[in-house]
């Protein structure tokens, strides 16, 4: 069973190779040999559960070294790979989401020229996302953390010919840039903390090194969790990474990259343990962020923005269990399942209607879809009831008890905690009801397609027909199955997780787990729940589905236009780090040009100007040089007689 | 005779010699003027030798001798080349190594 984790990781990235050095014979097939890697992948992690669950809990972890990497001296760094309930959770998660997104982008892609390459790289991120959880320690760890981010940016930049995708992806790839240099500082404190970075001798020791140490590290850690996660302070790229294409927005950056953050945090506990301050920080960047992330998500007419928000802000509730320590780990990785199930669905059925409507992203020109496509609507329904937390589906299980564990915490801090989660939740139902009721409620208000010097990707023979309107139509079944499957998980997958508690008794041996202690009871939570997600179910109805919605966005007022900016990310990272930055390198610049430069030009400017004058004495007559030498002879010679005389 | 009159001989020649070298265009001539100095220095040499009664001016002289007559043969045929290739034998004409 050991030699079975390797290929996990071998085999995508097998499918990767061959689709990406395969060259253009493999264009007809590609798609299907991407495909067959991902369900290959997920067979030998539904192999490898099963193994898993028929030994007992405590001796369910697997560990296989492949290799010596780098053996230097005392240095030892290992491909070693560590199967645990947290990773096995994480790998069947990938595969199988990974598997279906796959099977979806079949169909969404047909039409691309590029296909072959979409998938190999589809296959890379698998790769890189499985190495990130199976690895036993922090370096092949950060391998992982490397290889998604990579894939993820060229990803977000498939349509480079558009050059919004180009700086979106350039855009994602400097702000993980800042999160990863947080990473690699932490290993190397780590190594000089404990003398490796293998998880085991790593968590084991955490307890007795000092709490100083232990803070560094993981305020290091929350920084590169900020960065994969798009948490604040590091959220401004998640947004614009929407201008990939919706699967890789379904893959990546909903289900599975960025909830890469939450996983480095819920392996790390032990070190968060031992770090109050660090724990702290992790909360307060989870509260923020799943407020922030509502917050931006109500103001977007974008649907795939909207679903960016949206993640933002169910990974700050993440963040936000997995900051409260073992209290909060289980439900941490159990919304980030459910959210895996719920999201993804979502962001394939925002694909599906965009696919019907020419690629139209504002929500404003949808309206009344609900007729033209059943499946897409169901699904996207089923979807919406779980992110909201509708009792019964997956949503309702896993946030509910992420905000009973937030006021668990106990104190003022555990009320601030239960309140913003609770506020979430409210805001949570009313920017997904309105995304619902914009895009299949009420009446059409579907606008012919984009003249054609808009560069869409449709090839231009078909727009070039002026005021082309929509045919909205059900998308194939290559795309609604995968949809049909994940809804069905939205559905029924936080029950199961809860039926028994099967869940925390599944990972309660990796993360631990404890009971917190509650002022306020589970089901006064669970009601309060219900209250805010009526009322913020009822504020958007009576916004957006009593009265018709205009087409153009209304100007606003002032709090508006700032969440429609993404509550001025952009604008603040731009005076403080991009401002900043200029007027740095200007005056460091200016001190080059006149101090540094000033000195080596006058040094220069000396010696030539002083040469240019010794050069007249090279004027070329033999009998002036021998007047110089009778000259130099007559100074030496008079120089000795009065050394002499003195 | 007193020895001393020998050196301002010497000097006087040394003197006519290197003014020669100094102030004349002509490669010969001014070659003439260096034989004129040398000759003017073995003087000198020979002088000193016989005011300290010992042998080491004398022997001087004689080196000096050789490597005047080596010098001659390598700085003629510079000259004779040097007037072969410019029809000139004047040192001013020859500069073209200057910047």
């Amino acid at each position: 069973m050991e030699n079975l984790i390797g290929t996990l990781v071998l085999v995508p990235l097998l499918g990767a190779g061959v689709l990406l050095c395969g060259g253009r014979r493999l264009d007809r097939a590609g798609h299907w040999i991407g495909t067959f890697a991902a369900a290959l992948s997920f067979v030998i992690g539904v192999v490898l559960f099963a193994d898993m669950l028929g030994r007992s809990g405590e001796d369910r972890e697997l560990a296989a070294t492949v290799f010596s990497w780098v053996p230097v001296g005392g240095f030892r760094a290992d491909v070693g790979f560590q199967l645990d309930q947290l990773s096995m959770t994480f790998v069947l998660l990938i595969t199988g989401v990974g598997s279906l997104i796959h099977l979806y982008s079949v169909g969404y892609m047909a039409h691309d020229e590029r296909r072959r390459r979409f998938f190999g790289y589809l296959n890379l991120f698998l790769a890189a996302m499985l190495l990130l959880v199976l690895a036993d320690n922090y370096l092949l760890l950060y391998v992982g953390w490397e290889g998604v981010g990579l894939a993820s940016y060229l990803l977000i930049g498939f349509w480079q010919h558009k050059p919004s995708a180009a700086t979106a992806a350039k855009k994602a790839f400097l702000v993980n840039r800042v999160g990863d240099m947080g990473l690699s500082i932490a290993i190397m404190l780590m190594f000089t903390t404990f003398g490796t970075f293998a998880f085991g001798p790593v968590l084991e020791n955490a307890d007795k090194a000092g709490e100083g140490r232990l803070t560094a590290i993981g305020l290091l850690l929350l920084l590169a969790a900020c960065g994969k996660s798009a948490q604040v302070p590091l959220q401004s790229w998640l947004g614009d990474a929407m201008e990939g294409p919706t699967p890789v927005s379904a893959l990546i950056h909903a289900a599975t990259m960025v909830t890469a953050g939450v996983y480095l945090i819920t392996r790390s506990g032990a070190i968060f343990d031992g770090a109050p301050d660090a724990q702290t920080a992790v909360v307060t960047v989870g509260a923020v962020t799943l407020l922030f992330g509502a917050i931006v998500g109500c103001a977007k007419d974008d649907i795939k923005k909207a679903l960016a928000g949206s993640t933002m802000s169910q990974i700050g509730y993440m963040v936000l269990a997995a900051g409260l320590g073992p209290i909060g780990y289980p439900f941490a990785i159990m919304h980030l399942v459910t959210h895996g199930f719920f999201k993804a669905g979502l962001f394939l059925g925002a694909g599906s209607v965009m696919h019907a409507m020419n690629d139209e992203v504002d929500m404003r020109r949808y309206g009344g879809l609900r007729r033209y496509m059943p499946i897409t609507f169901v699904t996207f329904g089923l979807g919406y009831l779980a992110i909201i937390g509708f009792p019964g589906l997956s949503g309702f299980f896993s946030k509910d008890k992420i905000i009973e564990a937030a006021f668990a915490k106990g104190g003022t801090e555990g009320w601030i905690l239960g309140g913003a989660a609770l506020l979430g939740a409210a805001i949570t139902a009313y920017y997904m009801t309105r995304v619902m009721l914009l895009t299949f409620f009420g009446e059409k208000r579907w606008q012919p397609a984009p003249s054609p010097e808009e560069p869409g990707a449709e090839p231009a023979a078909e727009t070039r027909g002026e005021g082309r309107m929509p045919h909205p139509h059900e998308s194939p079944k290559v795309m609604t199955i995968p949809m049909i499957v994940l809804a069905a998980g939205s559905v029924l997958a936080g029950g199961l997780f809860s039926l028994n508690d099967a869940f925390l008794t599944w990972l309660e041996p990796v993360t631990g787990h404890e009971e917190g202690h509650s002022p306020v009871t589970a089901v006064q939570v669970t009601t309060a729940t219900l209250v805010v997600l009526f009322v913020g179910v009822a504020l958007a109805w009576a916004q957006y589905g009593r009265r018709p919605v205009p087409v153009t966005a209304p100007p606003g007022s002032l709090p508006v236009r700032i969440a429609r900016r993404d509550l001025l990310q952009d604008d603040i990272n731009h005076i403080v780090l991009v401002r900043g930055g200029e007027h740095l390198t200007r005056s460091l610049v200016y001190v080059d040009h006149t101090l540094v430069d000033g000195v080596v030009n006058g040094t220069a400017a000396a010696v030539g100007g002083l040469s240019g004058r010794m050069r007249r004495l090279q004027n070329g007559f033999a009998r002036s040089y021998a007047v110089s030498m009778f000259g130099g002879a007559a100074v030496l010679i008079a120089a000795t007689l009065l050394m002499r005389a003195v | 005779m007193n020895p001393v009159n020998y050196l301002y001989l010497a000097a006087l020649l040394f003197t006519i010699g290197a003014t020669g070298v100094l102030i004349r265009r002509n490669a010969i001539v001014i070659f003439m003027c260096v034989e004129l100095m040398l000759n003017a220095c073995n003087l000198a040499f020979v002088t000193f030798s016989r005011m300290h009664g010992n042998l080491d001016g004398q022997i001087i002289a004689f080196f000096t001798m050789v490597v005047a007559a080596a010098e001659v043969v390598v700085g003629l045929a510079i000259i004779v080349t040097i007037f072969r290739s410019r029809h000139s034998a004047s040192v001013d004409d020859a500069g073209l190594l200057k910047l």
